[in-house]
Order: C-alpha cells, then structure tokens, then sequence
C-alpha cells in the first residue's frame, strides 16, 4: 500500500552531486575569479574550474592565466597529484569562448594571444606532478584540448568529447591538432576534427581518448586509482606512432580530401583542407605540426567563411534564447500525415509525451513506421535500448483523440483547408485544458481566419516546421494580433525544447522562408521554362552555395506544394511574382509531383535525381538572378514587419532554407557584396526580364 | 494476437503499456493518484522480472506508486483485480490499476539439463586442458531445447498437459468430440458477430515498432465448421483423444486493465463506474481434474449471496477447452455431483447457452494465461452494460486445479 511520498526522495538527498574533492583544506578561495584550488588530506590538489556569472566553462585568456599561476605553484609545491575538475553541472568545458573570435581580422594580433594560450597548456603537460582531468559533460575544442594536456583523462559516462571547429569554418587551435593525432589513432583523430561528431565516453574509451569511464561514485576512487598507477594511460602508443609516417600520410591525405571535398566544397570551407594540409605536412612531428596550427588557425579565423560561421552560430544561440523552460509535458499532434506523424516523432523523441491524433489507422500506422525509423537512427547502439524503448513508450498513437484533455500543447497538421481545419478547433476546443496552448502547422492560411471562431483565440500561435522536420532546424512562430505574448513566449519556449531554433515572424501570406523562397523557385522554373538546362541550374545555385538547387529543392517539396504556395502568395501579394509556368500545373495533374511520385522535373531512381552530365555551365548572371530576387524579398518582409531583425531573417533562411551558411546569410550577403552593388544588379536584371526584379523600396532605409 | 511459433512484436510489459495508455488517457487523475498497481502474468520475460512494476513506470505512473505482479497461472488476471478489491474493501486503497499480460509467444526454449551442467564444467574449468576436457563432454544431444510452453502447461505434480485434463473430464462426462466441436463452432461465430457489430468496444488497436496495425485478434475463424472442425488431429493424445487444436483455447499475446476505485475515490474524481464487485470466491480440487474449478468457486457464490441460477444474465467461462467447458455444464446439471462436491440439495440445473460467452471466448480470442481472468470479467461488465442486464459472473478453471469466479453487478 502506497504511504508516503516516495517521488521526493531523489531531490531530498541531492543526488546529483558532483565529486569535487573533499576539500581537507581550501588552499585558495577568493584570489581568482575561475578557479577553487583545495588540497586534501592525503596532499592531492584539487583545481576546480567554476567560472563566475556563467552556467558553463569556457576557454578564455583569464582563466588560462590564473591556471599559469595555479600550474607554478604546483611547480615549486609539488603536490601528489593536481586534479581538474569542473564544477558546472552541464560540463566540463565547452569550448572557447568564441565571442572574443567576432570580428577578429588581425592575424599577427591572434597569433600572439594563441602562443600565450600555447605555452599554458604547454606548461600543464610539461608539470613534473601527475595530472588528472575529470570529465563529464562537455568537453568541447578548447576544453579537449586542456584535457589532452592533463596525463590522464578520467570520464564520468555522461561526458561527450569533441572538437567542434570544423563546423564554425576552423580547426583545433590550442595544439588539439598535434596532441590528438597522437594520442589516438591518427586516422581517427582527423575523422573526430574532420566531422566534427564528438565521441561519447564509451567510444572515447575505446579509442584511448581517455584512460577510464566510471560513474560519478567512484571518481574519487578513480583518481587514486590514476595516481598510483592502476589506471595506465590508455592508447596503443605504437599505433600512432605509425600512422604518422609519411608514407601513410601521403596515402590517407587525398582519400581524406576526397572524402572531405563531397561534403563541403573547399572554395567555400577552406577549413577541413588547412586541417588536411597540417596534417600530411608536418604530421610526423609533434613540435612542427602544434607550430604550423598556430599560424593555420589564425588565417581561417580572420577569413570570411569562419566570421560568417561564426556570426551563424551566435544568431541560433540568440533566437534560441529563452527565458524558461518549457511548462510543456504533453502534446497532442492532430493529422498523421507526412507533416503531422514527423512532428510528433520528434517531439517524443526529445522527450516530450505525445499522441497522434489521425482517424485514419492506416495513417497511424505509417506514421509509427517513419518514427521507428527515426528512434532507431538516433538509438542505433545495443546500449541505447532503453532508450529506444522509451521513445516508442512516449508516442502514443491516439484514433481517438483521447489526448485532447490532457495536452498541454494541441498541434494540428491536418491538410491546408480553412473549414477543415475550423471544424476540428471548435471541436477540440470545449475539451482542452484551460491553460493548453493551441497550434496550427499551417503554412499559408492566415492566423487571423484561423481565430474566427475560437473562444479563446489568444491563446492560437502558428508553429511552422519545415519539412523533413528531423533535418530542418528552423521552426518559424507566427504571431497574431490577438496572441498574448505568453503564449507566443510559450511556443518559443517549446521549439527551444525541441532543440529547433525559433523565428518570430508575423502572421503575413507565406511568413519569412517560404515568402522569400518562392521567388528563387518560381525564377529557376521559368529559366527553366525559357530553355535553360535544369542542371545548368542548380548548378548555379549550387555554386553560390545553396545545398541544393532550386529545381531539385522543387521537386523535393514536391510541386504540388510548390503550384499551392505559390498560388497562395500570388493571391494575397503585392510582390510581384513570375507566372507559374503552364506546365507545372499540367505535370500536378498528372501526378508528376517530384521525389516523392518517382518523376518531376527529373526522374528520380531510388530517391535520387538522375541529372544529365556535361549541361553547359551557368553565366554569372544566371546566379544573380536566382538569388537576388530572394533576397530582395527578404528585404521586403523586413520593410513590412514580418521578421524584426536582419538578424532573425539570415538566421531564418540559413536554418530554414539552408541558405549558404558561409554567405553568413542573405542580408549578410547583400552588405558584404554592398547595397549598391546589388541594387544596381536588381536595376539590370530588371531591364532585362522584367519589373519584378525592382529593387524593393526597403533597401534605401538599409543602404542608410 | 495468436503467437506464431516466435517472440511476437511485443514483449508482455510492451502489451501491458500499449494497452494501458489509451485507459490512462482518459482519465481525469494524475499519475499520482494510485495507491497500488497490480498485474497478473505467468511468464515473465528475463528482461521484465516483476513486469507489474515496471509496466506502471513506464506507463508514467509515479514512481511512489508501488507496483507488483501476481501469479496463480490462469487466475492470475483475476486474481490481480481480487487483490485491488479487497485492499478497497478493508480501506487500504482508493484507486487501483489492476489487470494482466501474457505474451505467450515470448515463453522460451531452454537448454536441457546435461546442457547446463556442461555449461557450468565449461566455465569453471580453470587451464587449457581442463577446459579442452570440459569441451570434449559436449554432446549434440545438449541441443535438444526444452520447449517452456510445453513444460508450463504441465502440471508438474500430475504430469498431466493441461489438455489431457480436458480429455480425463470428457471421458468422465461423457463429452463427445462431435459436442466439443460444436461448441467451437458455436463460439468462433459468436466472437466473428462481435468483433463486427462492435460489442467487443474494449479492444484497443496496438501498432507494432514497424507500424504494422494490429487491430483484432486474430485466431477467429468464422468459416469454422463441424466438418472442417473434424478434420483436425487430436493435439494432446493421439489416435483417439477429442481435444484438438480447433476446440481448444489459441496460445496468443494479450493484455488487459482495469481501474477499480472506492466510492470515495469515484465521488473525487467524478468517475462514472463500469460495474461493482460483488464477491469473489477462489477453490481448489486434484489436478487431474482442474478444469471442473469453475463449479466449486461458482457455486459459493450463489449460494452466499441468496442467488439461483435465473438472477445470473450473464457468464463468462473461460473457454480453455470446449470439452472443460461442458464438462462443467453437465456437471450443474447433475444431481449427484451437485449434492456431494457442492452439498447442494439438488441439481444446479443448466446454464442457458443464450447466457453463456455470448460474444465467443478463448477458442476464438486465445488465452493469454496471466490476462484472461482480467479479460473476462472486464467484457462481462462490458457486456452487463450492453444487454442493460444486472449480475454476472466470470470464472474460470486453473492449472494445477483450481477455480477462480467474481459476481459483479452493472451500476
């Protein structure tokens, strides 16, 4: 029989504590602002990384110069042991702080701060006391890189190792590159620095990235263990060691740039070949390879594509930002469809409870199949059981709308049809909880028909995903007049929850992405439709940057998608759009809809357009004309409020739309090329094809 | 869903929480509010010891919720809610979540015993030699598996299968095959009307990890007949044994719930009951005979309470084996074993065939063991409902020999 309050108990007696030494006898408390330096009893130190003001650890000049005067009193004190620890909850350390890297154009200046952050860690590996780094968390580049230069290396199984950089357009710049093709098999190491994918500590274990993998409980222990010896440092040293040579070199290093080379063109990512090039030249010695990163990293740091990666990743770290957590524990997604069933995957997947609504079985059915898919791709390893079961625990597929009552968050991806839509709210609507937020998925109806209807429409927010939502990071949260800013914070809170990255758009025909799309999409059909080769196409589009070109991202989305939104946005636009071509509707008709019938624009063999080779290459212009008329409408949406910021736009359409990330996104473009340049373009492309290509009247207020 | 001769898609916790979630779903408390939850099964996998705990975890029922699993083999889905019913009853609990899951297509081959012995030499031998000589002991002989179902529908005391009880009670009682078969007949059709009209309301659709919809049972066969039916090869004792596989109960995967909860309980949380527990009443007899357990635990029951024949609607026997199941009838009917075994003045008299399984039973839906007992009484309220009928009575017979029966009235 049940008596007391048995769900308390874990909270009560604290059990996420973190082991961070006994403390015998606090040697320093106050002297700097990152680090608690304890010594205990038994005269191990205890060097404890507590950065003030932040939830996280990162890598920045004066934590690493307290560390230098920490590392010289051990030299003269010469403790037992000197352990590293961090005492942030999330991790170890997550990396640089790469806010001191924006804007950074002065190589000779970087260079000189880089060296100084050299020789610490320099010092730290050269202290004649065993040292031992405790990892749990993040431990992320720079992070890494502090612990490679500790002698042991001891996670905690939550920890997650890696170095990152490749995805912010660098490599590794604190001597990661030399230590790591060290440490671990060097084939590895550039695989880990190449992909960026960190390890988790059981793959980190195998590799002899660290020494041992033991719960929170038996840290202590651990570093006894360590610091007499029981614990060896890992690694085949010998293997390394060979895999160094230059023979070997020479023969890794073009499969590794062939490899690297299908992944990100190298006139835009010029990181993964520096990282290559290291690597093959100086790989066979420690001192020269930590020497030539130096200079390495610098030059990829003042370039273009690390700045605009850079500005990228601080944009999804900004519009991600919220100011409490998400109050959702249940939501109830209505429609199993393509769009429906995958958004209620992944929200099960991140942990939330949901049903899936769908009086269709079969429709159920599907969508079980495709979040089976999903589960098992992210919980591909035997250990990962759990958790896979888990996932399938959470998702309850619903044919009776049971969920209604108990959702916190009511999604509904039912097809584009006002009445139907309309139907299924004031249905629901009398049975929802009182504080449940309503959502819709609609991407062309207007919120504001949306509310017609509803008792509370306050309490409607748009919640846009894109399609495969898996992929796509961007979900766009459209605003009405009558949403109260809870509800809109709510959502944003939610998305952020969902690791997808949130967009405040306002409610206005096609939002930001799609708005902004369509011109790229409707202009490449018509060229298209004038004659040019649908390969010759995307290929200018791709050339510029785009992963995929228009016509292939057509037929991908689907054309009667595309007929849809553009008809949509044709109807209750100002703008003025291309036609759609005749034909488009003739192939919907027929059911030539793209990837997904097998046949569109291209035929498609196991998923994939079979395109032609040897099509003629794209004019210049041709690319200009693709891209221009899209960013043109971006500055339209700003000029009318749809999207606040430059900042949120770019974000936008590199999140939502894949825009060149390296461009920094649209508007970054634009002011990196220069207004003038781009208008003076747009007032060509308009005596050339007509007035659509008008320089919209918002670019004079962003020239100013 | 019949077991298909290999695990089936989901373990017994799987169908414990595939069917759970809907129940839960529409219910106005939290996942807090249980005082206990209760579970029969008879087979647990190796991965799911005590599945009654951990299917309630991972139903999302609080984890100061206690959870536990019962074990009376074929009584142990009724005998998880006449738990719940008597922690009610003396004021222990308010609100219980009672029920049982099978997943007989999980139940294991295992090694045989000179295997495992060969096994324990192989791992305690220490030195290559020594482990080179435990290894010569191996014998293709190890790899015979010995089948679980088999063994577990044994009666280890009797050394009886449960369907040579089946055939012991139709040659005592005089069951012809052709009767036994009729009755199948009679059920299969009955369960085929059900599942169509949709007087099976409680049945709740499960997809499988690979979205494959399973959305009935699936061992129904409406096109059974009393010839296709007396085609089939007796299963247990051959050449002239008269329970087969057709008037047997199927060996499936299955789950079942149901909420109990005090009247204190229902005024709180506006609950609108499906029916009440009257009484319960469980009874032992020799083995050999176990399938006549529904006449000793039934009888009590009327007997307590005042009540004949005519004041029961409806019945609910579960169907292990047709011949069980008339075996039992004849035995009401029978004066001498009426007034000896159930020191009645007379004869019981006959259950009306209108009254009895009227929407099919084991021989069609299979009888998952550690479920059925929840299952039975689950659609008898279901059915009271339906026919607007005021008692009835679930019983069924238990391996080992034993009976089990539970009167409810609808409210």
């Amino acid at each position: 029989m049940k008596t007391g309050t048995g769900s308390g108990v874990m909270t009560a007696i604290a059990s996420d504590r973190l082991e961070l030494g006994a403390g015998h006898e606090v040697v320093r408390t106050t002297a700097t602002q990152c680090w608690r330096h304890l010594r205990e009893a038994d005269g191990i130190d205890w060097l404890i990384l507590d950065q003030t003001d932040a939830s996280t650890n990162r890598i920045e000049p004066i934590m690493l110069e307290e560390l230098d005067q920490l590392l010289a009193e051990a030299e003269t004190n010469r403790p037992k042991g000197l352990v590293i620890r961090s005492a942030k909850r999330n991790g170890f350390i997550a990396g640089a702080d790469i806010a001191q890297f924006r804007g950074v154009r002065d190589a000779a200046e970087l260079t000189a701060v880089l060296r100084r952050g050299h020789a610490v860690l320099d010092r730290l590996a050269a202290l004649r006391v065993p040292t031992v780094a405790i990892v749990h968390g993040f431990c992320l580049g720079g992070g890494l890189e502090l612990a490679l230069a500790c002698r042991h290396r001891i996670a905690v199984p939550n920890a997650s190792l890696g170095f990152p950089e490749i995805q912010l357009g660098l490599h590794p710049g604190l001597g990661g590159t030399a230590r790591l093709t060290r440490l671990i098999d060097p084939l590895d190491a550039m695989t880990m620095m190449l992909t960026g994918r960190p390890k988790n500590a059981r793959a980190a274990l195998r590799a002899g990235l660290v020494d041992a993998v033991v719960e929170e409980r038996h840290v202590m222990a651990a570093v006894r263990a360590a610091l007499s010896g029981t614990i060896k440092p890992r690694g085949w040293r010998w293997r390394p060691a060979l895999l160094n040579l230059s023979p070997v070199r020479r023969f890794a290093g073009p499969r590794m740039r062939a490899a690297a080379n299908k992944r990100a063109r190298p006139d835009h990512y010029p990181a993964p070949e520096a990282l290559i090039r290291l690597w093959e030249k100086h790989g066979g010695s420690f001192a020269a390879m930590k020497a030539a990163e130096l200079p390495s990293f610098a030059a990829l740091l003042v370039g273009d594509t690390a700045q605009n990666l850079v500005r990228i990743f601080f944009l999804r770290q900004a519009m991600s930002k919220t100011d409490k957590r998400t109050a959702i524990g249940h939501v109830h997604v209505i429609g199993a469809g393509a769009m429906g069933g995958d958004i209620a995957a992944w929200c099960a997947y991140r942990g939330f409870r949901v049903t899936l609504a769908d009086t269709s079985l079969k429709a159920l059915g599907g969508a079980m199949k495709r979040a089976g898919d999903l589960f098992r791709h992210h919980y591909r390893d035997r250990h990962d059981r759990v958790k896979l079961r888990d996932a399938f625990d959470r998702l309850v597929p619903d044919p009776r709308g049971l969920g209604v009552e108990c959702a916190d968050l009511i999604i509904e991806a039912v097809p584009e049809n006002l009445d139907l839509k309309r139907k299924i709210f004031a249905g629901i609507e009398p049975r929802m909880k009182p504080t449940a937020l309503l959502a819709t998925n609609t991407s062309s109806i207007k919120i504001e028909d949306l509310c017609n209807g509803l008792a509370r429409p306050d309490r409607l927010v748009g919640i846009h995903f894109f399609n495969p939502v898996a992929r796509m990071p961007l979900v766009e949260v459209v605003s009405h007049k009558q949403a109260t800013p809870e509800t809109l914070s709510a959502a944003r809170a939610f998305v952020v929850a969902l690791d997808r990255v949130p967009a405040a758009v306002k409610s206005a025909p096609g939002f930001l992405v799609n708005r902004t799309l369509m011109p790229y999409l409707l202009e490449a059909l018509l060229a298209f439709d004038e004659g040019t080769a649908a390969e010759t196409i995307d290929r200018a589009a791709e050339t510029f940057g785009m992963p995929m070109g228009p016509i292939e991202l057509a037929d991908y989305v689907g054309l009667d998608i595309c007929l849809d939104v553009a008809n949509v946005l044709a109807q209750n636009l100002a703008d003025p759009l291309p036609k759609t071509p005749d034909w488009l509707a003739a192939k919907v008709k027929r059911g030539e809809l793209g990837r997904k019938t097998g046949k569109g624009i291209y035929d498609y063999k196991d998923g994939k357009p079979q395109k032609r080779a040897g099509q003629k290459a794209p004019e210049p212009e041709l690319t200009d004309r693709l891209i221009l008329p899209l960013i043109n409408a971006c500055v339209a949406c700003l000029r009318e409020g749809v999207a606040a910021s430059e900042d949120v736009v770019d974000g936008a359409l590199v999140f939502g739309a894949g825009f060149a990330p390296f461009r920094g996104g649209p508007l970054r473009y634009a002011r990196t090329r220069g207004i003038a340049d781009v208008t003076a373009a747009l007032d060509r492309l308009a005596a050339l094809h007509g007035e659509r290509f008008k320089p919209d009247p918002g670019w004079q207020t962003l020239g100013a | 869903m019949k077991a298909r001769g290999k695990p089936g898609p989901f373990t017994p916790v799987d169908l414990a929480v595939v069917c759970g979630r809907p129940l839960l779903l529409r219910q106005p408390f939290g996942a807090d509010a249980f005082d206990e939850v209760i579970m029969g099964c008879v087979n647990p996998i190796a991965d799911e010891i005590n599945p009654g705990r951990v299917a309630a975890l991972r139903l999302g029922i609080d984890v100061s919720v206690p959870g536990w699993t019962v074990q009376r083999n074929c009584g142990s889905g009724m005998q998880s809610i006449d738990v719940g019913f008597r922690y009610i009853e003396q004021g222990l609990a308010d609100l219980v979540l009672a029920g049982g899951t099978e997943a007989l297509s999980y139940t294991p081959l295992l090694f045989n015993h000179h295997a495992v012995e060969w096994f324990g030499r192989l791992a305690s031998a220490r030195g290559f030699a020594n482990r080179l000589a435990a290894m010569a002991g191996f014998r293709p002989s190890f790899l015979t598996p010995v089948i679980g179902l088999e063994r577990g529908l044994t009666d280890p005391v009797v050394e009886l299968n449960m369907g040579q009880t089946a055939e012991v009670l139709a040659f005592l009682f005089a069951i012809s095959r052709e009767e036994a078969d009729l009755y199948a007949v009679e059920s299969q059709r009955r369960l085929a009307r059900a599942q169509a009209d949709g007087s099976l309301a409680e049945i709740e659709p499960m997809f499988g990890r690979d979205g494959t919809l399973y959305d009935h049972d699936d061992g129904v066969r409406p096109d059974s007949t009393p010839e296709s039916l007396a085609k089939l090869h007796p299963a247990f004792e051959r050449p002239f044994g008269k329970v087969t596989a057709g008037n047997s109960s199927q060996i499936t995967d299955g789950a079942c719930w149901v909420i109990l909860a005090s009247e204190t309980a229902v005024e709180k949380h506006k609950l609108s009951p499906l029916a009440r527990i009257v009484d319960s009443r469980w009874a032992a007899l020799d083995p050999r005979i176990m399938g006549l357990g529904p006449t000793l635990a039934s009888t009590p029951l009327l007997t307590d309470h005042g009540l004949t024949l005519d004041d029961i609607a409806v019945w609910e026997i579960n169907e292990a084996f047709a011949a069980q199941l008339l075996a039992c009838l004849k035995a009401w009917a029978d004066a001498d074993y009426c007034r000896t075994v159930l020191h009645l003045e007379g004869a019981l008299g006959a259950i009306d065939r209108s009254r009895l399984n009227i929407d099919g039973g084991a021989i069609g839906l299979g009888h998952p063991v550690g479920t059925t007992g929840a299952r039975i009484v689950l659609h008898l309220a279901h059915a009271l409902r339906r026919l607007k009928a005021k008692r009835g009575i679930a019983t069924e017979c238990i391996g080992g020999g034993q009976g089990g029966a539970m009167l409810i009235e609808a409210v």
